[in-house]
């Protein structure tokens, strides 16, 4: 690791305070991407701001028919909520599911969201459930988040804060794991909203990050079943393709997990 | 069988020190004045070395010195070493190019180390490491055996045309030809061994020391045999004579096989420790080791097995292509030839094998033995054959194994093996019962109205261990000789110690070979202990690899141990006044058989030391040596049996039973016997659907680590259903055969053979992935 200046933020305004003075500072949550990154030298941020202890930064709430999860909320905690099980049982599910308990420990939304590791699973329920992502400046929706692989609409400075999820009617996410690494070789999250629209994501399957799949959601809104996805193809262009799954085989997965997120729903 | 004695299930006495963080690894190696090395390696799989220039970088904080390749050449430090030679079908010696501890002129696979910088601290080593600036030319690269082969390839080295190390042959293919002329049926494989990165829990490292006042080098080493890491060191690297350099492997956190070897690193550490005049650190980082720790397997073959009407083996024909990457390291050749081919007899009977081997260089990191080392390649080539037949020939697979196995014993195969003693019947029938073999059927039709796809796969493996007769060895080109020595050393005071030449690195040798002693003396095995590890301390060994430490190493205990009983009989009959042959030990004591006359061993061995009271003419002391050389290989057997699922939506296999009947001999302790064969099953089935290392066509390494490379972890593997038939080996005292690889051997046929009796398709290669198991399914 190169060496680097590391600051803990006691407040967003501190946060954002610190992050301004260094010449390349990053933010650091859970750091279970960064510090592995920075420890094989390849990043080397002068400045790190630790956002993981702040107070504002931390906790679920739910307000009528929204979810709030605060940025710094450790997967482990979003898991274990009732009322994120209550609420959106599919979203702790999800978050039962990344990598494993010292990762679920430490790793928190924000930090994943902020990342956009193509493979992960939480910018798969924000883009299905059409959450809010906010930051200390702004709102930002689910759609506009996230720009490909690695790259989110998050600007020098910009930190986010939490995010809001609207309660669905029904959610399901179902995953498959890449058996190296166990972060999704494709994961599906369907949701369908309490005003009847379908909504899919899917993460781990495409060359430009999470993307919603407009012919689960067109089958699913005429018949919201498993089956519904029998007849439906996923065209294998444009997905990703290594040693783990070829394109045809994450198209494949995509329906695969689809149906199985629609029977996890309900 | 005493509480503590043989057939025990004793707790691991280093256990506690383990589990509590308190094991001492070359890593927790502090001394004063310690300086770090951090290798450049080259980022090329083939290219030549124009030039390096550590300039810049020997301006930067804390930098020693940045030593080359050049540099150890100029010092007459010996090239890396094979240690055994191979003779092609022609008669020509295998042909090997050299292999510099850092590269001078040209590497030939990435990762090799062409430079290393020596600082005060290890975050400046790898920070002057960046300044240092290597001037590559690169070259063309060949990073599969088809591209090393094929008509205008790149050359590795000159010495080897065509990249063709050898072209062995083994068997008779005369004999073969009239056996297949004669064939009702003859069946035909190709399949691949995938290539695996062994990926020990503590990576390599190195802490040397060199003394100038005493001309005299200390290498705290991560090795599985530090007297024969000595021997190299001294006699080829040119180093230090043996007696100015003392090699320890201390507390070693899993070897496989990758820590037989003596490596560039610490190597090229110790002559560093000279040259700057300070002791020197190297720990691989877990990149390193995916880099350069000498990876397993990786062959490719083509298999023809005769049948006659009535589905008996008349003849097996293979040609095998083995990979052995840039370098021949220290027992590549012998891998897949001595320890494959030989084994190619499984446990049936063949009367004609004829074997064709060719080695080949290409770009890629050295390849050597890996834990089973060639056997499993074997095991996995024949189990796959006698599935593919049965199915071929529709017939029961357990059934065509059964018709064909080896029921007499001695039995001598074509392929050189002489297989001592074993009841292959016993140990497929355990395992059909353990598995219901019979009631299969009824379950698939069942899993079938559930949507998924159960398989049933068979593997009946044998290996050869005990490694080995060193005349045997000696005849067939090996260097060295593979017998084990033992010092007893009966303290003053009655406690014990064993000096042996095996080296524990996760093996349990610490309670299993104090249990033979508890047995044989009847003390508790808090009296002794077992000291390894360090050249000077421990009498010339040769190393644990091969199941071979309690076969060999056991061994060589016992034989110390009679002498040792002798004289103190001798001295028990003295100071009791009685026969010599009177004399009966039992509980820690040396009785007068028949009577109530007793003295107990402390003041046999006081007797001993203070001599006041000996039998004319007896040394004083109570302290013996043994060296044994067996007379024969051990063969462990077994059948495995796996049964499982397939999800046809994803191609993911699911465990629903895994059965193992092992045939290890005696079993000195039970439960360290479970856990080598849970973790040989693992990795075993690691490479059935798991494991494999696969390199781009440039040469770059693709699963470089554990983000690509997948190590099996607990929630892949079953529960596994272990139980032990028992022939006992006739070749040596205690009756055993080793259990350390035999996991490893037998239990990848076995997961591939249920995958592809589920789906139906026998065109499968491993690592079976979701993936290729999806493809299988479905086109």
């Amino acid at each position: 690791m190169y060496e680097t200046n590391y600051h803990r933020a006691s407040s967003i305004d501190d946060a954002v305070a610190q992050f301004a003075k260094g010449t390349d500072s990053k933010f650091l949550s859970g750091g279970q991407t960064l510090l592995p990154v920075m420890k094989q030298r390849l990043a080397a941020p002068s400045d790190v701001i630790d956002v993981a202890k702040i107070k504002d930064m931390i906790g679920i709430e739910v307000s009528g028919d929204t979810v709030t999860i605060k940025a710094a909320t450790t997967h482990y905690d979003v898991a274990q909520s009732d009322a994120v099980q209550k609420a959106i049982p599919a979203l702790a599910n999800l978050a039962s599911m990344i990598g494993d308990p010292a990762v679920r420990h430490r790793g928190t939304i924000g930090g994943s969201l902020a990342n956009n590791d193509p493979a992960a699973d939480y910018p798969a329920a924000v883009l299905a459930l059409g959450a809010v992502v906010k930051t200390n400046k702004r709102s930002i929706p689910a759609e506009d988040f996230f720009k490909g692989l690695f790259s989110t609409a998050l600007e020098d400075g910009e930190m986010i804060t939490a995010v809001s999820f609207p309660v669905p009617a029904k959610a399901g996410y179902a995953k498959f794991p890449n058996p190296a690494s166990r972060f999704a070789l494709t994961g599906v999250f369907v949701a369908k909203t309490k005003s009847g629209d379908v909504r899919v994501a899917a993460t781990g399957a495409s060359q430009s990050g999470v993307m919603r799949v407009a012919p689960i959601e067109q089958a699913l809104k005429a018949n919201w079943a498993a089956s519904a996805l029998d007849s439906v193809t996923i065209p294998a262009s444009g997905l990703l393709a290594d040693i783990h799954g070829s394109a045809d085989y994450r198209a494949n997965l995509v329906k695969v997990m689809g149906q199985r997120a629609v029977t996890a729903a309900g | 069988m005493g509480v503590e004695g043989i057939g025990a299930r004793v707790v691991r006495k280093e256990d506690r020190r383990f589990i509590t963080g308190q094991g001492r690894y070359v890593d927790d190696v502090k001394m004063v004045g310690m300086s770090y090395a951090h290798f450049i390696r080259s980022p090329h799989a083939h290219a030549k070395v124009k030039g390096i220039n550590s300039t810049e970088a020997m301006k930067m904080p804390g930098v020693i010195a940045v030593l080359t390749g050049q540099q150890i050449v100029d010092d007459k430090v010996g090239n890396l070493i094979c240690g055994w030679a191979i003779t092609s079908k022609d008669g020509s010696p295998m042909k090997m190019g050299a292999w510099p501890a850092m590269a001078p002129e040209t590497v030939r696979f990435v990762g090799q180390a062409v430079a290393v910088v020596i600082a005060e601290t290890k975050n400046q080593a790898k920070d002057a490491a960046e300044a240092v600036v290597v001037d590559y030319e690169e070259l063309p690269a060949a990073a599969d055996i088809k591209a090393a082969i094929k008509p205008g390839a790149p050359q590795l080295h000159p010495e080897a045309p065509g990249n063709i190390v050898y072209d062995w042959h083994l068997g008779d293919e005369a004999a073969v030809k009239d056996a297949f002329s004669k064939a009702a049926n003859v069946v035909t494989l190709d399949l691949t061994n995938n290539r695996l990165v062994p990926n020990a829990m503590e990576p390599r490292a190195a802490v040397a020391h060199y003394d100038q006042a005493e001309e005299h080098y200390t290498l705290y080493t991560t090795s599985q045999n530090p007297h024969v890491a000595r021997l190299v060191l001294s006699a080829f690297y040119n180093i230090a004579p043996e007696h100015k350099l003392r090699v320890i492997a201390p507390d070693v956190g899993g070897g496989f096989g990758s820590k037989i070897y003596i490596y560039p690193e610490e190597m090229v550490a110790l002559w560093a420790s000279k040259k700057v005049g300070r002791p020197v650190k190297w720990t691989g980082d877990r990149s390193e080791a995916f880099l350069t720790d000498a990876h397993g397997r990786d062959h490719v073959s083509k298999a023809e097995m005769a049948f006659d009407k009535d589905n008996k083996i008349l003849g097996l024909r293979v040609k095998t292509h083995a990979n052995f990457g840039a370098y021949m390291s220290l027992f590549s050749s012998a891998v897949p030839t001595y320890l494959y081919a030989t084994l190619l007899s499984g446990q049936y009977v063949i009367p004609a094998i004829y074997a064709e081997v060719i080695g080949v260089y290409t770009n890629t990191t050295p390849v050597d033995a890996y834990r089973g080392a060639g056997r499993p390649e074997a095991s996995y080539l024949i189990e796959r054959m006698m599935e593919t037949a049965a199915r071929q020939l529709k017939v029961d697979p357990a059934e065509l194994r059964k018709k064909n196995f080896i029921t007499t014993f001695p039995y001598q195969t074509p392929v050189i093996m002489a297989y001592d003693i074993g009841d292959f019947h016993a140990s497929i029938d355990a395992a059909m019962k353990a598995i219901d073999y019979a009631g299969f059927p009824a379950r698939k039709a069942k899993a079938k109205a559930d949507g998924k796809l159960r398989g049933i796969g068979v593997s009946c493996y044998i290996e050869a261990c005990g490694i080995a007769p060193s005349k045997a060895v000696g005849s067939l080109g090996a260097g060295v000789g593979l017998w084990e020595s033992a010092e007893i050393r009966v303290n003053p005071v009655g406690t014990i110690e064993v000096l042996t030449g095996s080296h524990s690195h996760g093996q349990g040798h610490e309670t299993t070979f104090c249990q033979i002693i508890a047995e044989r003396l009847g003390v508790p095995i808090s009296q002794v202990s077992i000291v390894h590890g360090d050249t000077d301390k421990v009498q010339f060994g040769m190393g644990t690899y091969g199941s071979r430490s309690l076969a060999v190493g056991g061994t060589a205990i016992v034989k110390a141990m009679e002498k040792v009983e002798a004289k103190a009989k001798k001295i028990a009959a003295h100071a009791l006044e009685a026969s010599e042959s009177d004399i009966v030990i039992e509980n820690g004591e040396f009785k007068v058989t028949g009577t109530d006359k007793s003295i107990a061993l402390p003041m046999v061995a006081l007797a001993a030391y203070t001599a006041h009271n000996l039998p004319d003419g007896m040394e004083p002391g109570l302290k013996e040596t043994a060296f044994y050389d067996p007379t024969n290989f051990t063969f462990p057997a077994g059948a495995y049996i796996c049964e499982l699922e397939v999800d046809p939506g994803t191609g993911k296999t699911s465990f629903v039973n895994f059965v193992a009947a092992d045939d290890f001999g005696r079993l000195i302790n039970p439960m360290i016997v479970e856990g080598q064969v849970h973790g040989g099953l693992a990795q075993g089935i690691g490479q059935a659907l798991l494991e494999g290392a696969v390199y781009d066509d440039t040469g770059q390494l693709v699963t470089a680590s554990f983000m690509d490379y997948t190590m099996p972890r607990a929630d892949d593997l079953p529960s596994f259903q272990l139980s032990h038939t028992t022939t006992l080996c006739p070749g040596n005292p205690l009756g055993v055969k080793g259990c350390g690889e035999a996991g490893a051997i037998g239990a990848s046929a076995a997961v591939i053979n249920a995958i592809t009796d589920a789906i139906g398709n026998n065109k499968l290669e491993m690592p079976a992935t979701p993936d290729r198991v999806w493809h299988a399914i479905h086109g």
